[in-house]
């Protein structure tokens, strides 16, 4: 149970995808101008990541090694295409955001990283529970990440205003640099809180 | 006149990475040094020429005469996938000195989504086949350019003071964000 536990945690801070591993970067630039954007990317992500993981666990035994990475790749694409056709037909607004880069979940180096690294060597329950780990590591990063653009660049959080009147928002976080100056700040900020709580315990 | 519109376009105003975001993770994972930078530039311009030209040819002579939208993330992942595996063997087989130069990055190149992301846009945009191979011509020379333009920033900073916790990828995104920036300047040329 202890074992478990260690391997849920472990993707939300220690091996956080975004903010350590640095991988699945591209949705998590492109998609961050909002919190809300941010969040159902993360949770498209992560019901992709769970449901390969659980696949390419059961079926460890029965790919054979040479044609791996091609099988994973497949049984990836075949989520990404139900996430796409799902959210498609029953949240079209949100699916025109996110645009191109709901079928791009299928080179997530995140997805397939975990299935090579994990859930093709460990049992289904163990590749489930980290995968449960890493989904909500990406999941709060993107979050994160789109709040606070969001914050900066248009003063609110998740559609609320937050900021005093006479605000002025601040456009380029909404653009392109602000996405690539954002992650670089963060990533400084999440280093010097790391090095502080290893430095107490 | 078009041909040259689409090409600018992808390489400068709508760079696929400091625009569109695409291939992040070989953009920062092997931005180190100049020369390995512009082999995998290099390589994956050469994937993506291949792979625009057989997702189009796929695309209209296959999928959309019978109907089959909903396999287009599939067909052209695995088109891209062996379409790597035959350069890397055909490199190998021609060169083995650039083989051995490249090595490692070449399989990285599958999942590098600038390339599907290629294949899904030119789709998208029903692109004509010889501006199919131009956009993914472009897209392959925007992306080296990025990675070269990146390379060199980061080659002077190995003698620059930078705070600890920024140093490695926290300042490399945000050279990239000054470099995204300049690129915006592109952005009423076409």
């Amino acid at each position: 149970m202890q074992v478990r536990i260690r391997t849920l945690v472990r993707g939300l801070w220690e091996d956080n995808p975004v903010f350590r591993l640095l991988i699945g970067l591209c949705p998590a630039l492109a998609v961050t101008t909002a919190a809300t954007y941010g969040m159902a990317m993360g949770l498209a992500t992560s019901f992709v990541l769970i449901c390969s993981s659980t696949i390419v666990s059961l079926l460890k035994n029965v790919i054979p090694r040479k044609v791996r990475i091609p099988s994973y790749i497949i049984i990836i694409a075949t989520f990404v295409t139900i996430v796409d056709l799902v959210m498609d037909a029953f949240l079209p607004d949100l699916h025109s955001v996110l645009g191109l880069f709901i079928p791009l979940i299928v080179v997530n180096c995140l997805v397939l990283g975990r299935s090579e690294a994990f859930a093709s060597k460990n049992t289904t329950m163990a590749s489930i529970v980290d995968a449960i780990g890493m989904g909500i590591g990406f999941t709060w990063a993107l979050t994160l990440l789109g709040a606070v653009r969001e914050v900066f660049g248009m003063g609110t959080v998740f559609g609320l205003s937050v900021v005093w009147d006479g605000f002025v928002p601040w456009t380029i976080m909404s653009l392109p640099p602000g996405a690539f100056i954002s992650l670089g700040v963060l990533v400084g900020l999440l280093n010097v809180i790391g090095r502080r709580l290893s430095e107490r315990s | 006149m078009e041909i040259a519109l689409i090409f600018l376009s992808a390489v400068f105003v709508n760079n696929f990475v400091l625009v569109r975001f695409l291939g992040i993770c070989p953009f920062m994972g092997v931005s180190r040094q100049i020369e390995t930078s512009l082999g995998m530039g290099l390589a994956t311009t050469f994937v993506m020429v291949v792979a625009s030209t057989v997702s189009w040819l796929i695309q209209n002579f296959i999928l959309a005469p019978y109907n089959l939208p909903y396999l287009q993330n599939v067909a052209f992942i695995l088109v891209i996938a062996s379409m790597v595996q035959l350069v890397e063997m055909f490199i190998n087989k021609a060169s083995p000195s650039l083989y051995k130069a490249m090595g490692i990055f070449l399989p990285l190149i599958t999942t590098n989504c600038a390339i599907l992301g290629m294949a899904l846009l030119l789709v998208m945009r029903s692109y004509s086949f010889g501006h199919s191979i131009i956009f993914g011509l472009g897209a392959g020379v925007g992306f080296t350019l990025a990675l070269v333009l990146l390379a060199g920033i980061r080659e002077e900073l190995e003698f620059a003071d930078i705070p600890d916790a920024l140093k490695g990828a926290g300042i490399a995104f945000i050279i990239a964000g000054l470099l995204s920036m300049a690129f915006g300047g592109f952005a009423g040329l076409v």
